[in-house]
């Protein structure tokens, strides 16, 4: 039998450990939040991973401008298509969470204006993919897209929330998540869940890294 | 190389006019609708609001045919005797006085038409041309992009809103202060984050177009 690799194991441990002790151990009793503080183990975890694997994305990107090897535009493609997933799987735990304590779905602000311009940008992004036919041009393309999307994302990820009041811990005025987190109770399953999600994330892509090369093997023979 | 090349680009559009026409009536026409749909804006808010989505959509009308009016054949001729850099410079730096001048008429024509509410001139101005400089440099790389795609326009427009929206907001704020009459001192860290967006669209600019330039 075919063992897997240790970092597998690590995810599926650290993964576990967030659901069973995230929803098990005793949390800072907090009025609004409540027990669905909870949440920071899925939410903000989940737009840590979608960073680094675009992260990854990008820098596949600017390997691929430089050595055109069409591994790299898989990677790099296929990357974005991970962190989308990802973002959209944040906005949905934020938006639930927003729901049920600031009383919304939707709210104007800096950081969830933020996170609905990354989506667009990387929509935009697998729609450029698809406008152009030849392979070539379609990775040169899509990877300079992607270092221009990349960068001013992080511009504005960097300025924008800094302009304005924001309803999130640690943004305009409001005390960040340690404030609450007194006694480090929550701190013993966040960063496992961090270590465990962003590898997940990490699999994900590895599988379909593999599925893609098969694919364009396939079609190239 | 680089003022002959704004030379023949300014040139160019001289010489048909129909597309320098076709920008100024595109912006005086919405003007126009705006003025006939709303007839007076008092609300500053909205007045603030409304010109710069009529400069977002008259810029990107403006800027999307910048790299699919060469030829084929004008392009390869360039690309043997050009750097890649003089080229997109001088589309940018083109498209930067046309924003300007575009901006410039709008603004006016809005002013005349539907109200004048702007307190803060000077200020006013400089955003507008931070804003016209912002957009032409935004646009022209990313209609530098739309041109190797198949639908041009409706690619020049899903590509350049994520960009544009942030650059937007940041406008929309500052020139609001400008609008109402705010001391120019809490402008000043608005106007530098435009300030920087710029110089960081320019330098990407400047470091990506040659791979794009490569065919």
């Amino acid at each position: 039998m075919k063992v897997l690799k240790w970092w597998k194991i690590l995810s599926i441990i650290c993964i576990l450990y967030t659901i069973i002790a995230g929803f098990l151990l005793p949390v800072p009793a907090l009025p609004i939040l409540h027990e669905s503080i909870r949440n920071l183990y899925f939410h903000v975890t989940m737009w840590f991973s979608m960073i680094l694997i675009l992260s990854v994305s990008v820098i596949y990107g600017v390997i691929y401008l430089n050595k055109g090897f069409k591994y790299y535009d898989i990677v790099s493609a296929e990357a974005a298509k991970v962190g989308l997933f990802l973002g959209i799987l944040g906005v949905t735990t934020g938006s639930l969470w927003a729901n049920n304590t600031w009383g919304a779905w939707w709210v104007n602000d800096a950081k969830l204006n933020g996170a609905a311009i990354s989506l667009l940008f990387y929509f935009a992004y697998l729609i450029l993919r698809n406008t152009i036919s030849d392979d070539d041009k379609k990775g040169r393309v899509s990877a300079i897209y992607n270092i221009f999307a990349y960068t001013m994302m992080i511009v504005f990820l960097g300025v924008l929330p800094r302009m304005t009041d924001s309803l999130h811990p640690g943004n305009g005025g409001n005390p960040g998540f340690g404030g609450y987190d007194l006694d480090g109770k929550m701190k013993i399953v966040f960063y496992p869940a961090i270590i465990g999600w962003s590898l997940l994330a990490v699999w994900i892509l590895n599988i379909r890294i593999r599925m893609k090369s098969i694919i364009e093997k396939l079609h190239t023979h | 190389m680089l003022l002959q090349l704004i030379y023949k680009e300014i040139k160019l559009e001289l010489r048909n006019k129909y597309a320098l026409g076709g920008i100024f009536l595109y912006v005086i026409a919405t003007v126009y609708t705006s003025y006939l749909s709303f007839r007076n804006i008092i609300h500053p808010a909205t007045w603030n609001a409304l010109f710069w989505i009529i400069m977002l959509f008259a810029s990107i009308n403006a800027i999307s045919k910048s790299f699919t009016q060469d030829s084929p054949g004008r392009q390869l001729y360039y690309y043997t005797i050009l750097k890649p850099q003089t080229v997109i410079l001088s589309k940018m730096i083109y498209n930067a006085l046309l924003m300007i001048l575009m901006s410039l008429l709008c603004f006016v024509f809005y002013a005349m038409f539907i109200n004048y509410l702007v307190q803060n001139l000077p200020i006013f101005l400089l955003v507008l041309l931070l804003g016209s400089i912002g957009f032409s440099s935004i646009l022209t790389m990313i209609s530098a992009i739309a041109s190797k795609t198949n639908g041009n326009f409706s690619m020049m427009a899903i590509l350049s809103f994520p960009m544009l929206i942030p650059f937007l907001i940041t406008l929309i704020k500052v020139s609001k202060l400008a609008v109402d009459g705010i001391d120019n001192s809490v402008c000043y860290p608005y106007l530098t984050v435009l300030i920087l967006i710029n110089i960081v669209v320019l330098g990407l600019s400047y470091i990506l177009f040659p791979y794009l330039w490569q065919d």
